[in-house]
């Protein structure tokens, strides 16, 4: 029987725990993914800012956008910009607890009213675009 | 080290939280230690399931409860506890709600009641099939608002220390560090749960060993009516988790392997159709009491009814017909135990179960202020004998039972602590270098023993299921009694591989098993030495019920030899012995 | 002996190692065991210096959280087969100092349970007397709390949580989810008294919604939702206070 005074083990947590299961890769992504959300924003002002600066100027940035890499990267985006959305949609019912007397409200029908006001919002978007 | 409290609790289960809140609003000067060998959330409290029945509708009527417990415990309860029992279980219960326990409720939002086994009306509050658990974290949590309680989490209680004349504490090893330290105390109270791990088909957890009611038999205090061990009739076969009585309460129905209700063959009446709105009719068929159910599963395995299976024979428990929608709201955990540890989904399948050992209505023996006959010693809880269940306990009386004896105990302990003189704390030091060197010596000696802990628990389970069982005759209970000493004497031999101070769980499960093996020899010389059948006691040999010799409760006290085994008088006040009548109006 | 599993079993003892070590085992394979009953196995017939916390067997508990490959578990309830024939690694909780073999420490955790207040608090003179029965309370009532009381304080949302594990001052997600569950109850007036802590930095705002602490609970306790709700309950509250300082609560 040693006398040795107690001690406890403490493991190491190393930068790469992300790494370790598929649901913390994913959290991860989904965190890296609102960079591209930010950048979208930023992206968007400017569009505004450069709206305002006259015909000559808007023209030749909007020929900019149509170049490859340009629209390579409005791609990345969007896919990045989708996961972002879908993600976050999902984790909705978590937020918004919804009850009907004792029952919960399904986690999926919450969800669900994100999805029908996200389709509905797209629609009048393409109709408006499309109608121009 | 010594550590000085005014009231020490041995365990942190119901009885003991209760008790030591109970003291800690009443006396917040006092110091309060509750001392638990796992953390108290942990105590086996938290697998009770079905409910606690406490009179709380206009419907019913304290003289009601009161009869049906006595009579369910075959007229072997002490009537003066049952009756403050009775008449104390709705303020207890109501204290529970008040602390944020979280019943199942009525529309209108009062607390919900339900229909348990030997109860004439529904009287059993439950919160959903949880109960225990939601007692239990209910109990703790309010605990928690207390600073004079000090907790010893995970210490292991070994021995109680007498000195004058007086239960002073007790010494616990600190399972950390494995240090054996004195938590010395004016009073004590044991509340250390029951003992169910001495048979090897239980719902109780690993830690329910029996080591208070062992230590207060090694402390010269008796223990009362150790014979008398309930199987409850519907456990999972292999794992022997437990399927709550509610399921019956709710309507489910036993089966034998023709799917014929075979309860009605035992006097337990006439069943009524599943869709009778009066189904089911209390105290009657599947709501009859459980050593009655337990026995007729017994008679129907002799008769080649039953259903074979891995784990031996098994009956049904059909609760299809109450629905998937009844079942998730009512019965949830009987469905996820099912599923998981069955691998059958109830709403679909009959459940298959057998009896299984799941509580000792016998304990320390004490008055009905759970005070003991050592002066600075008291029990309450299921270690303890006070005595409400006699015979045979109804189901949903025990968690009850937790409250009402334990805040009464911490209440009469705690005006001994305010009495007495503090602990004499030279002799409680030797006493304790006393018990590190038993210990020492018992179980780090050099060179090895030959004795394996889990063979000697194997062959102890054996014999008490043999002659211990649902039914026991002189025979066999003689052989256990013989066997019991062999494993004694064997157990002086035990090896261990672990001679570390630190979670020595290898240490904690010897000192355990014996614990265990000195309970195992109260129960059998008692039931040896009840030459009658009553309750949950059934002697082949003798089948009759005996109130002539034996309407008394058995005492056992430990000596060098075997125990002796003394009578004591039960309390009968106003209810006199009669028949038990189940399944008939009355 | 027919088929057989191994077991990989994380071995650590304080007074002798400073590193911990892998053992394996091999034990039977039964169909309808669980990683427990093939550690009670090795605890009872090969080596007896195993250390771990087990007792009800049936999940309620709380006692057998371990790390199953990598993945936080009650081990009384996942089964051998669903890992068969593959060998099985077996660790004791992620984010907690270990004391011996697979027992960790929780220390940590009772202090913070204390500290969030899990009990009833009543405002002054708002108590009702035991005589005059209960409060009532509507099964709908009852719904709004009752996933948050099911936790058996098991540890197993905080073995997933990094958060927890890269900062435990975090209070984490049990506690807060008990804090929550007095806060949503009818019965209850304490929310204030709690938020000090709940709306701390090292309270909800610490969370960066992970998420596997409600994907890993064994109870469907969902604390993961009692903490994105305080924060929304708390943004509300710092709103009314801002926007209008003179209409505080009641
Ligand atoms: C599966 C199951 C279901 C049940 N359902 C119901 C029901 O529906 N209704 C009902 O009324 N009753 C029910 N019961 C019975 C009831 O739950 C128990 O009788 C009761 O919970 C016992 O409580 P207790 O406080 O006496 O002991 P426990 O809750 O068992 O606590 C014992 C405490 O003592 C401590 N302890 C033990 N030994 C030591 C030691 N050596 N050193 C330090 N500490 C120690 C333990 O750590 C623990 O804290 C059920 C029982 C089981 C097993
Ligand atoms: S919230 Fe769930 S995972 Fe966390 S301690 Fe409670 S029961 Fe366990
Ligand atoms: S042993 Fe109790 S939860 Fe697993």
């Amino acid at each position: 029987m040693g006398k040795k005074e107690m001690s406890t083990y403490h493991r190491p947590f190393p930068n790469t725990w992300w790494l370790k299961r598929k649901p913390y890769v994913l959290f991860m992504i989904r965190e890296l993914t609102s960079v591209f959300v930010a950048g979208y924003c930023i992206f968007l002002l400017v569009f505004v800012y450069k709206l305002t600066q006259g015909a000559d100027v808007y023209g030749n940035f909007i020929d900019a956008l149509k170049s490859p890499s340009s629209v390579a990267l409005h791609f990345i985006a969007l896919a990045f910009v989708l996961y972002h959305t879908i993600t976050w949609f999902n984790l909705t019912p978590k937020i918004l607890v919804l009850y009907k007397g004792e029952e919960r409200i399904p986690q999926g029908l919450v969800a669900g009213m994100f999805y029908a006001g996200w389709v509905v919002v797209s629609v009048i978007v393409a109709l408006f675009v499309l109608g121009m | 080290m010594i550590t000085n409290h005014d009231i020490v609790m041995i365990g942190g289960g119901g009885a003991g939280l209760r008790a030591a809140i109970a003291i800690a609003e009443t006396n917040p000067n006092l110091s309060i230690a509750v001392v638990s060998k796992v953390y108290p959330m942990r105590s086996h409290t938290v697998a009770a399931e079905g409910g606690a029945a406490a009179v709380i509708k206009d419907n019913d009527s304290l003289e009601n409860h009161i009869h049906d417990t006595i009579a369910g415990g075959d007229w072997m309860c002490d009537q003066d506890a049952v009756e403050y029992f009775v008449n104390e279980a709705p303020r207890e219960m109501i204290q529970m709600e008040h602390w944020g326990c979280p019943w199942s409720r009525e529309p209108d939002g009062t607390v919900a009641v339900r229909p348990f086994g030997g109860m004439n009306i529904e009287r059993t509050w439950f919160a959903a099939d949880k109960t225990g658990f939601h007692m239990l974290h209910t109990l703790f949590q309010t605990s928690l608002k207390h600073n004079n309680i000090t907790r010893y989490d995970e210490w292991f209680a070994t021995k109680i220390l007498v000195e004058n004349g007086r239960c002073q504490g007790v010494t616990a090893i600190e399972l950390r560090s494995g240090k054996i330290e004195v938590i010395a105390g004016k009073a004590t109270i044991m509340c250390t749960g029951g003992a169910g791990r001495i048979f090897p088909f239980t719902t109780n957890g690993a830690i329910k060993t029996g080591d208070g009611m062992a230590m207060a038999y090694r402390a010269g205090v008796p223990l009362k009516d150790m014979e008398f061990i309930q199987y409850h009739p519907t456990g999972l076969p292999g794992t022997g988790i437990l399927i709550t009585e509610a399921a019956r309460g709710e309507g489910g129905i036993m089966l034998n392997k023709d799917g014929y209700r075979y309860l009605q063959d035992y006097d337990l009446g006439k069943p009524l159709d599943i869709d009778d709105p009066s189904h089911p009719v209390k105290k009657s068929m599947e709501l009859g009491p459980r050593d009655r159910l337990s026995q007729a599963f017994v008679a129907e395995r002799e008769k080649e009814r039953t259903i074979p299976s891995s784990y031996g024979h098994v009956v049904h428990l059909d609760i299809r017909h109450l629905g998937e929608k009844k079942i998730d709201k009512k019965l949830p955990f009987v469905r996820e135990l099912s599923k998981n540890y069955a691998g059958i989904d109830p709403v679909y399948e009959p459940i298959p179960v057998r009896p299984v050992v799941h509580y000792m209505m016998g304990g320390i023996d004490t008055d009905i202020n759970g005070a003991t006959s050592l002066p600075g010693l008291y029990a309450a809880g299921e270690c303890a004998c006070v005595s409400i269940n006699g015979a045979n306990r109804l189901g949903s009386n025990s968690l009850t039972e937790l409250l009402v004896f334990g805040a009464r105990t911490g209440k009469a302990a705690a005006r001994f602590a305010l009495e007495v003189p503090h602990p004499d704390k030279n002799s409680l030091e030797l006493q304790t270098a006393d018990e590190q060197k038993r210990i020492t010596r018992n179980f780090f000696r050099k060179g090895r023993g030959t004795e394996r802990i889990f063979s000697l628990r194997k062959e102890m389970n054996e014999t008490m299921e043999t002659s211990a069982g649902i039914y026991r005759s002189g025979k066999s209970l003689k052989e256990t009694c013989d066997k019991i000493k062999e494993l004694k004497d064997r157990f002086v031999n035990i090896d261990l591989e672990d001679k570390s101070l630190n979670f020595n769980t290898e240490l904690t499960s010897a000192l355990e098993l014996e614990f265990m093996l000195d309970v195992a020899e109260a129960i059998a010389y008692s039931a040896l030495k009840r030459t009658e059948s009553r309750g949950s006691h059934q002697r082949s040999d003798f089948p009759e019920r005996d109130d002539e010799n034996f309407l008394k409760h058995s005492m056992a006290y430990q000596t060098n030899t075997k125990p002796h085994i003394d009578y004591k008088d039960v309390i009968i006040t106003k209810w006199p012995p009669g028949e038990r009548v189940y399944g008939k109006e009355k | 002996m027919a088929e057989t599993m191994k077991l990989e079993i994380f071995r650590y003892h304080p007074e002798k190692d400073n590193e911990p070590t892998f053992q394996t085992y091999e034990v039977p394979f039964l169909e309808d065991w669980v990683i427990l009953d093939a550690i009670n196995y090795i605890k009872d017939e090969i080596d007896g210096t195993l250390s771990y916390r087990w007792s009800c067997q049936m999940g309620v508990c709380g006692s057998c959280g371990m790390m199953i490959n990598g993945v936080p578990k009650l081990s009384c309830a996942v089964f051998l087969k669903d890992y068969y024939p593959d060998k099985i690694r077996v660790e004791p909780l992620t984010g907690f100092p270990v004391e011996r073999d697979l027992i960790f420490q929780m220390d940590d955790f009772m202090t913070k349970l204390t500290e969030i207040q899990p009990y009833i608090i009543r405002n002054k003179d708002e108590e009702k007397p035991l005589d005059e029965g209960e409060y009532l309370q509507t099964p709908a009532e009852l719904a709004r709390f009752k996933p948050y009381s099911m936790c058996i304080n098991c540890m197993l949302c905080y073995a997933a949580c990094p958060v927890y594990a890269l900062d435990s001052t975090f209070i984490g997600p049990a506690a807060i989810a008990l804090g929550q569950r007095y806060n949503m109850d009818s019965r209850d007036h304490g929310r204030d008294a709690r938020q000090e802590l709940i709306a701390s930095h090292e309270g909800i705002w610490e969370c960066t919604f992970v998420g596997e602490c409600s994907a890993v609970c064994p109870k469907d306790v969902d604390p993961a939702a009692a903490i994105q709700r305080a924060k929304v309950s708390s943004t509300i509250d710092w709103f009314k206070d801002v926007l209008i300082p003179w209409g505080k609560k009641k």
